[in-house]
């Protein structure tokens, strides 16, 4: 690229070079971002032109970027005929909320534990807690899968939900306890000359000011639960259980083509699965980034 | 840390003798195990217990139907020596871990410099370069059966255009694995975006030192901008590799594996053992290897880190 002008040239020449330079670059930029971009974008796009498709023009040769009418019904057929919809997702939801109230307690709770309170094998305990990330979910979920069983919790929410009410997992205990050892300690102390508990201190003093990186919490553990695939697909077994994924693939990989449904319907039923997750992030955009940078470079 | 150090010497020293708990520490003890109790349970019934019961498992015929016997390291034999199958799922994933990590760091860093610039407009590209990182899952894996689809896909319409004639991706010996890490490219949002933090980190003098001394571009890149970021680097390294061994919704949604096995990443493998054919105790055997496998390659990178890692105030 033409950012080489810079290289070895005396201060004179480079001075002399740099207005077209100035003028050529950020076009350049601009003209390779949004390329990119574009590029990035191409998958949403054929998914949702797909999705209001007649289904001969979705197998149309060579295909059309812009359905020639768009066909809402696609729409209409994927939440009410194909999948039963509202039920998935009314499961989903359950889940995903069980999951994001759990892990809200018990990670603040341990983050706060592990942040601010003293006591014996404090140290020891947190490299514990940081070296269970490194224990993958595929390799302990045979004997969880045994132990549910016994407990006669399989084809319930229950595996899915009560493990976030144990810690919350090592990654949100993480970014928990960063962010709250960035807040002054003094505060602490004034609370308690105030006559805070400890447990007062963490609802009154600590809470409030870790919203942003609650926030962010709340946000990672909705994507995690919402998308999930590989734990309901172990644990819930009953269609009226399943979630929108478990419920989109098992009809869609159904063997025998009448009940399948036609792929204008699966692209329907793929975007309205995405739906949440892209509303999230527009309203929450600043909260996740923050998140995001928090866990990975102040670690 | 240093300040509280030299504040140290002019305390009085503690006595000496075993350290005897006050009242008010008796009591933070308690609060502190109280806080973190959640945590110790789930520690143990579903981190530590789960791990130690499959590596119990791992020694037996466990398989639901049959009586459970001990039978020693005949699992792990057997997947070593007389399962072909084990080692082309590891082949499988390690060939898909080099590509997509690698690509990842390269593309992700370029990608990260590129939005860095000071532009009109930047807030809105990066959002857009994050998008794909916020969906995953079954419904993204639909979405790319559709965009690879042969001759309906909109890729290789998109070659056509480009006078390339598209493989058939997904159906391809050759072609799926490399369909695969372009799916998974798709997702570089979330690596750039940490990466985009670093780079806000590195301060401007050294830049402008840099200047003075000459140095164009690509200098400025690979001796200042690529070392100070290196820890974030490092990071997205070791997350992306213990990610590229988890791969699964991908692999059992898209190609179930195929074709010819040619997809058959390691943790597809250890749930059809697991939950097809209730090979419970083999497949606790593939669980283990992969704990091991994941183990070892953090602990060698963090070995290696040293070399090329930079953290800055670090002395050398």
């Amino acid at each position: 690229m033409s950012v080489r002008t810079m290289t070895g040239t005396t201060l004179v020449e480079r001075r002399r070079r740099r207005p077209l330079w100035i003028v050529i670059r950020p076009i350049v930029s601009h003209a390779v971002i949004i390329a990119g971009g574009l590029i990035m974008m191409v998958p949403f796009f054929w998914m949702i032109s797909t999705s209001l498709k007649q289904e001969w023009e979705a197998f149309q040769i060579p295909p059309q970027w812009i359905p020639s009418e768009l066909v809402w019904s696609n729409y209409q057929r994927a939440v009410f005929d194909y999948f039963n919809f509202v039920r998935y997702g009314a499961n989903t939801l359950t889940i995903t909320i069980g999951v994001l109230i759990g892990r809200l307690i018990s990670a603040s709770m341990v983050a706060f534990g592990f942040a601010r309170v003293r006591f014996i094998g404090r140290n020891v305990l947190f490299i514990l807690v940081l070296s269970t990330l490194m224990i993958p979910d595929q390799v302990t979920i045979i004997p969880l899968f045994i132990l549910f069983k016994e407990a006669g919790w399989l084809n319930t929410f229950l595996p899915l939900i009560v493990p976030a009410w144990l810690g919350g997992g090592a990654f949100f205990i993480f970014l928990l306890r960063q962010f709250i050892m960035t807040i002054n300690p003094e505060l602490d102390d004034a609370a308690r000359i105030d006559g805070c508990g400890w447990f007062g201190i963490y609802t009154r003093i600590i809470l409030p000011l870790v919203t942003p990186a609650l926030a962010a919490v709340a946000i990672f553990s909705f994507l995690g639960t919402w998308n999930d695939f590989f734990h309901p697909l172990i644990f819930l077994r009953s269609n009226e259980l399943f979630t929108l994924a478990i419920g989109l693939h098992f009809y869609t990989s159904a063997a025998s083509a009448s009940t399948r449904p036609e792929t204008t319907v699966v692209m329907a039923g793929s975007t309205l699965i995405m739906i949440p997750p892209l509303l999230l992030f527009f309203f929450a955009q600043r909260y996740f980034i923050q998140g995001i940078v928090f866990s990975g470079i102040k670690g | 840390m240093g300040a509280v150090d030299i504040q140290r010497p002019l305390r009085a020293e503690a006595p000496a003798g075993k350290p005897r708990l006050s009242k008010s520490a008796l009591a933070e003890n308690i609060a502190g195990y109280v806080f973190i109790s959640p945590w110790i349970i789930g520690f143990i019934i579903i981190e530590i217990g789960p791990l130690l019961a499959a590596l119990y498992f791992s020694l037996t015929n466990y398989d639901i139907l049959s009586e459970t016997k001990f039978i020693g390291l005949r699992n792990y034999e057997k997947l070593l020596f007389n399962d072909p199958l084990f080692w082309l799922s590891l082949k499988v994933t390690a060939l898909y871990s080099v590509g997509s990590v690698s690509l990842h760091i390269i593309f992700g860093v370029l990608l990260a410099l590129m939005l860095n610039q000071n532009l009109r407009g930047m807030a809105f590209y990066r959002t857009v370069y994050y998008l794909p990182a916020v969906v995953s899952g079954v419904a993204v894996a639909y979405m790319w059966i559709w965009v690879l689809n042969k001759e309906a896909g909109i890729l290789n319409t998109g070659l056509g255009y480009l006078g390339i004639d598209g493989p058939n991706w997904l159906f391809s010996i050759e072609w799926v694995l490399p369909a695969f890490v372009a799916i998974s490219l798709w997702n570089l949002g979330g690596g750039m975006v940490l990466y985009l933090a670093a780079l806000q980190g590195v301060p401007t003098q050294l830049y402008e030192a840099a200047e003075i001394d000459g140095a164009g571009w690509w200098p400025r890149t690979w001796h200042v901008t690529i070392p100070l970021i290196s820890p974030v680097i490092f990071f997205n390294f070791i997350i992306g590799i213990i990610g590229s061994f988890q791969v699964f919704t991908a692999a059992y949604v898209i190609t179930q594996g195929g074709p010819a096995n040619s997809t058959l990443f390691y943790v597809l493998y250890l749930y059809r053992n697991a939950f097809e054919n209730f090979k419970m105790g083999y497949a606790s055997a593939l669980a283990w290897v992969l704990f091991l496998v994941i183990m070892a390659l953090t602990v060698l990178s963090f070995r290696v880190s040293g070399r090329w890692v930079y953290y800055e105030g670090q002395l050398r």
